[in-house]
């Protein structure tokens, strides 16, 4: 309730305030949860550009489980008919609120930027409600990434980063004969479902992902090939160390960087660990795309909601203007460790990893196999998303038969739906 | 008896009485609308098709049948019987024995009661957190024991999926015996000496005094221990969070984490607010008919 009342109060101090401010160049109030370390630092860098061009930025951080307490606090100001100008949202929950009516469009700014031109389709289709832009991307997370210590690879007799999961397989149990954990793994939903969801791309490839896990088809849920996804996440199991449940990300990514274990498969935030750490890319870690050929993607956005006043909707045209700018795009991605969401960024300042990553995304982008990531709210709802987590955690953590996790996630599908 | 004259009640002793209804009307009337105008909310929202936002349009029973299809469920209730089995009659077992035991005049007695009651003053999240440490198989005790030279002790419970609602027992009793053994004490002093003496003079042995004599005096006290318990039982929500973050996959999973869960991460609130209402009625079907039948034995 603390946030609530908190929320409640710094926007009315801030319309208040904002009633009687005298900026020309706009007024947003921003509800993010990006609160700790290198991802404040690069809200911070959206806030102080910003503010460089005149506006004021009210901000609203709300700290705590990834973003559920801003979805709290969100839900009840739209209720109030209060809400934020702009809001740290993503993904189909996107459409969800757009089909309540809550967003406002900027597609006047889209238009005249041409912002179709330089966003990967798939993910300007999820930036839009009706065709027209309701949000504005700030980067693009792969999701779909290996990452590996070499001194343990070396010493356990592994030559090269694997590019199918029976070569991964081959890898680990290599690893595992020299007494190195194989897979370093965090035990929670999320973790699971992000493994899942890399296995799913590797056995079946970008078409089969997104016949499963966007379209929800019911027959590829229960298809052979899904049931061989689960058989490869079976043998995952066995691979990790018996301590791994509810570990958290980052220290799965210590136990690699310690050599503890050889390989971890995360997202690019991933990297930004391994670089705080003071690690070098190809030195002291390996970054390599696990198996498939394809490109998972995530993507943090800002949401514009319905406010009214000219200060606030002047703010938003802006920001969205703002967020979309090359100049932004490159240093908030130098701080947050993905790469930028427009394709035609130049990325003499970025790492071999986000090379790699770009000109991936470029080649996805051609051959169709840029799919979005269903583990990171890209691809399905929340709703739909917390019954995939269910069954995926669940089956990693007893001895469920492949078979039976087929047909029990496409029972669970049919149900939310 | 005086009879009373027919002579007219002043208006102040009017007014005196009806005061205390006047004072107490307001939070009444607060009461009943926070608490019982929501309940009622809640109700009429698992009969809609609420989902990230509230939606009025009458649905019928489809968030019932979707909850009850959901093999999570049957986990979060089968967890919340196990857990509040255990947890009750442990508590009250542990509460009793330390209370007999500290009855029995021991020296420094307030100073064993305050450790015992120590535990209950700390949050459920940290006892979680600290639990978390000591059962970690890496960490905690299994560790210890094998460092001391035991390699095949084995007591990894928190992170297998069968037995980590045990250590959510563990945990939750650890906390909370202390204050049953608090409320048994006070049970136990007001036991008149008489009868005691009655006991001992008819041969009872100090097992039979206890067993047969005293313990059914107590009835009351074990009448509030048992709500208090029960309610701390249902409401436990921020000790599996803290503990176990809903267990290996969700083997720990409770009603309540299951509601939360579903109505703020997964934007559900029809199914939510249906478990809420499951809930609702598992409390009522427990503790209604106890509370009634204690309630009524005192009348004979």
């Amino acid at each position: 309730m603390n946030i609530l009342k908190k929320a409640f109060v710094i926007s009315s101090v801030a319309s208040a305030l904002s009633a009687g401010s005298v900026y020309a160049e706009g007024t947003v109030e921003v509800l993010h949860w990006w609160t700790s370390g290198g991802e404040a630092k690069a809200v911070g860098e959206l806030k102080n550009a910003f503010e460089a061009q005149g506006g004021t930025w009210i901000d609203s951080p709300i700290a705590g489980g990834g973003g559920d307490a801003a979805m709290t606090a969100l839900r009840a100001r739209v209720i109030a008919g209060n809400p934020p100008t702009a809001v740290q949202l993503k993904g189909p929950g996107i459409q969800e609120w757009a089909r309540e009516g809550a967003l406002n469009n900027v597609n006047d700014v889209a238009e005249s930027e041409k912002w179709d031109g330089v966003l990967p389709p798939v993910l300007a289709e999820i930036m839009k409600y009706d065709g027209a832009y309701v949000a504005a991307p700030v980067n693009i997370h792969r999701v779909d990434w290996m990452w590996a210590n070499p001194q343990a690879l070396e010493t356990a007799g592994v030559s090269e980063m694997p590019t199918t999961w029976d070569e991964f397989n081959a890898a680990a149990e290599k690893l595992m004969a020299a007494g190195i954990v194989p897979l370093a793994h965090g035990g929670q939903p999320w973790q699971d479902a992000t493994v899942f969801e890399d296995v799913v791309l590797g056995i079946g490839g970008a078409d089969f992902f997104r016949k499963a896990l966007v379209e929800l088809d019911q027959e590829a849920l229960q298809s052979d090939t899904m049931i061989a996804a689960f058989d490869q996440l079976r043998t995952m199991r066995g691979y990790v160390d018996e301590n791994f449940a509810g570990r958290d990300w980052n220290l799965a990514t210590g136990m690699v960087m310690r050599g503890e274990a050889g390989f971890q498969i995360m997202g690019d935030w991933a990297k930004g660990e391994f670089l705080a750490a003071g690690k070098v890319p190809g030195v002291d870690f390996l970054c390599a795309p696990t198996p498939g050929n394809g490109f998972v993607l995530n993507s943090d956005s800002f949401t514009f909601f319905e406010v009214e006043g000219d200060e606030n909707i002047a703010g938003q045209q802006v920001l969205a203007s703002l967020i979309m700018s090359p100049g932004f795009q490159e240093t908030f991605n130098l701080a947050k460790g993905s790469i930028p969401a427009r394709t035609d960024v130049a990325l003499d300042a970025f790492d071999a990893c986000a090379l790699r990553s770009h000109a991936d995304l470029l080649a996805a982008i051609e051959n169709d196999a840029l799919v979005p990531s269903m583990a990171h709210e890209m691809a399905i709802p929340r709703s739909i998303r917390g019954e995939f987590l269910d069954l995926v955690t669940n089956f990693f953590n007893s001895d469920m038969s492949s078979e039976e996790a087929a047909q029990s996630l496409a029972a669970a599908v049919a149900r939310a739906q | 008896m005086v009879t009373r004259t027919q002579k007219p009640v002043p208006f102040s002793q009017k007014f005196e009485s009806w005061l205390p209804r006047i004072v107490v009307s307001p939070l009444f009337a607060l009461s009943l609308f926070f608490v019982y105008g929501f309940i009622g909310w809640t109700l009429y929202i698992s009969f809609t098709k609420s989902g990230v936002m509230p939606n009025y349009t009458f649905e019928g029973l489809s968030q019932y049948e979707r909850l009850w299809a959901t093999p999570r469920w049957y986990v979060a209730l089968g967890n919340m019987f196990v857990f509040s089995g255990l947890f009750i009659v442990i508590s009250l077992t542990i509460g009793i024995f330390l209370a007999i035991l500290l009855d029995q005049r021991v020296r420094i007695e307030g100073v064993i009661r305050t450790i015992y009651l120590y535990p209950m003053a700390l949050s459920f999240i940290v006892t979680g957190t600290v639990w978390k440490w000591i059962l970690n198989p890496g960490l905690g005790i299994q560790n210890f024991v094998r460092k001391a030279g035991f390699e095949d002790f084995s007591f990894d419970w928190l992170v297998n999926s069968d037995y980590a609602i045990y250590t959510v027992v563990i945990a939750a009793v650890w906390q909370s015996s202390g204050y049953a053994m608090a409320l048994f004490l006070a049970g136990l002093r007001s036991v008149d000496d008489e009868i005691l003496k009655a006991a001992a003079i008819d041969g009872a042995s100090a097992f039979r005094t206890y067993f047969s004599v005293v313990l059914p005096i107590m009835r009351p006290v074990f009448l509030s221990t048992v709500i208090i318990l029960a309610h701390l039982a249902i409401k436990s929500f921020d000790l599996v969070i803290a503990l176990t973050g809903g267990g290996p996959g969700y083997a720990t999973d409770m009603p309540a984490t299951f509601m939360y869960a579903f109505a703020f991460q997964r934007s559900e609130l029809g199914v939510a607010a249906a478990s809420a209402v499951m809930m609702l009625t598992t409390v009522i079907a427990i503790v209604v008919p106890y509370l009634y039948s204690e309630l009524r034995g005192k009348k004979r």
